[in-house]
């Protein structure tokens, strides 16, 4: 069947197949070379293997939860969505989410994903008690930072390459309420934005949605946002019966692919003039739902569809600080400057480096923007390679589609270390993926 | 909606199926408790840990071998209370060239689709009665709608269930019980897992469970789960005889 990543590009052939327990995957590991898969919300060819693709979705079961710690343990198919349904209106929330909740807990541990906590809690792998990977041999071990700390290092940020991620367990934090105190900052440019993620160092989240159109004085204009998660004794009495209670599920659906022209640099343009206008406006503190908050996109299904046909690709890079300012300047300068209109495009200030060996997050300022995958745009990605570059910047392997191998293992050394770790465990012969193909993993 | 009575538990026979489990999780996710009832119950521990964690709700296993029909009576006596639901997912494809050539096997396909299930829910329809209140769910087949050479023992065995079940709703339609039944055409399970069936016409286990749980709700009698199914069996049932025996379907 004909499979691709969120971004809908590449799109490739692909055998798949849909184990429902660990027999099903020491058959298909038989095989040859797989990789296994979960919710497909990694952009490019991360979870794809032509030969054969392992659709965990069918593993998903939750198999115990201590209300002490908050510990819950499921099959690597489980997805967020589930966790959440289930867990908050009981008061409990993810320790550490992506922006969509479309994902399953395989795919969280092999992109070690990020989210808006990440400059004070880490990436997800600060909330990941332990994981059981089947390796060739067709034997699930478990490892965590004490027990196999080797594999549990590889596994987290690994990308499924060092076997197959069976089952996991996490912690969720507690929460009183499902709702967010949110406060938004407009800033006229980046040295404010900068300005107002560090003296904000101190919020659980933040994150800046950043117009990549203007040029000269208005350059990095954002809009900065923090959140905190609302207490009981914050909301307002008539809310305070329903504080757990999940929002009736309403959902919109892109119904077809949208013409290839509906997204270009004047429609984004108004919509980036609008947004940062209103963001003025209602500049402030709010209450907004835990769904608005986290995950505004996941209201329309099949977002990915605006892009129209051809698809899209993400580009997401992280600038070291002392580089972060002259590089992001140059970054959007450059985008700009092509005309290329990036509809999303996120900036977050980012922790420390986390446990993964090869992990993408690290101290500094990622950048996150998206491209209809068109001549044009895919003609400009490598100039921005060269800025990130030159700006000691690193890139996310969970948006990539189109890295050139030179470029990746430049920008990131640690990469040579993995590849040698997979060759001696005997992983690189049997966990394969497009994308571990493409760039020498 | 406002709810005055916690709502009733669900009896799920031929629990271990991938559509029975659908019909759990989605009556779960209602608050509804409930009995799943297998042959080695021991392996359905996994998915009822699946179900309390998730939905929060009681959930129990029972061991019983629908084929041994002396113990259907003496197994819904060892219930603590008689469900408001019961769902009957019982069910054995085989292989027709198998069930040909093999009249045990024959016999086994007939009867674990067509007697043991209707006996065991005719003995809960008769406490339904009894208690003026009730639903049944059947889970029959398409199949059953019109023998084919590649799967009528199967098939044949479903008809009868079919029909079993349209005598059931009739006979207690005025007694408030109600009876469902349910044509699921191509849906992607186990039973089906390899076979290259035709991505419109098959269903998730999901919408099955979700097609269930509304089909209770709302009294709905005969249903399909995609509509197509309705437009295909039509065709397929009015095919003329002398023309239908010579196709290859």
């Amino acid at each position: 069947m004909i499979l691709s990543g969120w971004g809908r590009y590449p799109r490739l052939d692909v055998t798949v197949t849909s184990p429902r327990a660990e027999g099903d995957l020491r058959a298909a590991l038989a095989t040859g070379p797989v990789i296994a898969r979960g919710n497909g919300r990694a952009y490019g060819d991360s979870a794809i293997n032509p030969r054969l693709t392992l659709d965990m979705r069918g593993m998903n079961r939750m198999l115990a939860f201590d209300p002490a710690s908050g510990q819950l343990t499921a099959e690597a198919g489980v997805t967020l969505d589930a966790v959440i349904n289930s867990f908050l209106p009981r008061g409990w929330f993810p320790m550490v989410t992506p922006g969509t909740r479309y994902v399953t807990l395989g795919g969280m541990i092999a992109a070690d994903v990020h989210g808006k906590n990440h400059h004070r809690d880490g990436a997800f792998g600060t909330c990941l008690d332990w994981v059981e990977v089947m390796g060739q041999d067709g034997i699930p071990r478990r490892a965590s930072l004490t027990k196999n700390d080797d594999l549990f290092r590889a596994t987290l940020g690994g990308m499924g390459l060092t076997g197959i991620i069976t089952r996991a367990a996490f912690r969720l934090r507690p929460v009183e309420t499902a709702w967010i105190r949110q406060r938004t900052i407009p800033t006229p440019d980046l040295d404010a934005t900068i300005e107002a993620f560090e003296t904000h160092a101190d919020a659980t989240y933040s994150v800046a949605w950043i117009d990549c159109l203007t040029r000269g004085a208005g350059l990095g204009r954002s809009v900065v946002t923090l959140g905190e998660h609302a207490t009981r004794a914050d909301l307002p009495p008539s809310m305070r019966p329903a504080a757990l209670a999940l929002p009736p599920r309403r959902r919109l659906r892109v119904p077809m692919d949208a013409p290839a022209a509906a997204l270009n640099r004047h429609t984004v343009r108004a919509f980036n003039h609008l947004y940062h206008r209103r963001a003025t406006a209602q500049a402030g503190e709010a209450f907004v739902g835990w769904e608005e908050y986290f995950y505004p996109l996941d209201a329309i299904l099949d977002w990915n569809r605006i892009y129209g046909r051809r698809g899209f690709v993400q580009y997401q890079c992280v600038l070291p600080p002392a580089t972060a300012r002259a590089g992001l300047r140059t970054l959007i300068d450059r985008i700009a400057e092509a005309g290329q209109a990036s509809f999303l495009a996120v900036l977050k200030r980012m922790g420390p480096e986390g446990l993964g060996q090869i992990g993408f997050p690290m101290e500094g300022y990622t950048l996150a923007l998206d491209f209809p995958a068109s001549p044009d745009a895919l003609a400009l990605l490598p100039a921005l390679d060269d800025i990130v570059l030159a700006h000691s910047g690193r890139f996310y392997l969970a948006k990539d589609a189109r890295l050139p191998a030179t470029t990746l293992h430049r920008a990131d050394p640690r990469l040579q270390g993995f590849r040698a770790t997979r060759e001696a465990a005997g992983q690189a012969r049997h966990f394969a993926s497009h994308q571990s193909e493409r760039l020498g993993l | 909606m406002t709810v005055t009575v916690p709502p009733t538990p669900v009896l799920i026979l031929g629990a271990r199926s991938d559509i029975a489990l659908a019909a759990a999780h989605r009556f779960a996710q209602a608050g509804h408790p409930l009995h799943l009832v297998a042959r080695h119950p021991e392996r359905l521990e996994t998915d009822r840990t699946d179900l309390q964690l998730r939905h929060d709700v009681p959930v129990t296993l029972h061991n019983l071998d629908l084929l041994d029909t002396a113990a259907h009576g003496p197994f819904l006596d060892s219930l603590p209370t008689l469900p408001g639901v019961t769902i009957c997912a019982v069910g054995l494809m085989g292989e027709q060239a198998e069930n040909e050539a093999d009249p045990t096997r024959a016999a086994e396909i007939l009867r674990s689709n067509f007697e043991a299930p209707a006996l065991l829910l005719g003995a809960i329809a008769n406490r339904y009665e009894a208690a003026g209140k009730g639903t049944i769910v059947g889970i029959s087949s398409v199949a059953g709608e019109r023998g084919r050479a590649t799967n009528y023992i199967y098939g044949s065995a479903k008809a009868g269930f079919t029909a079993f079940l349209s005598g059931l709703r009739n006979r207690l339609a005025k007694k408030g019980v109600h009876v469902v039944t349910v044509l699921p055409g191509f849906v992607a399970t186990r039973m089906t897992a390899g076979m290259d069936l035709p991505a419109k016409l098959t269903a998730q286990p999901a919408e099955l469970g979700e097609a269930i749980f509304r089909a209770v709700d709302r009294r709905r009698n005969v249903i399909y789960v995609r509509p197509i199914w309705q437009l295909v069996m039509a065709i397929i049932r009015n095919i003329p005889e002398p023309v239908f025996k010579r196709l290859k379907l």
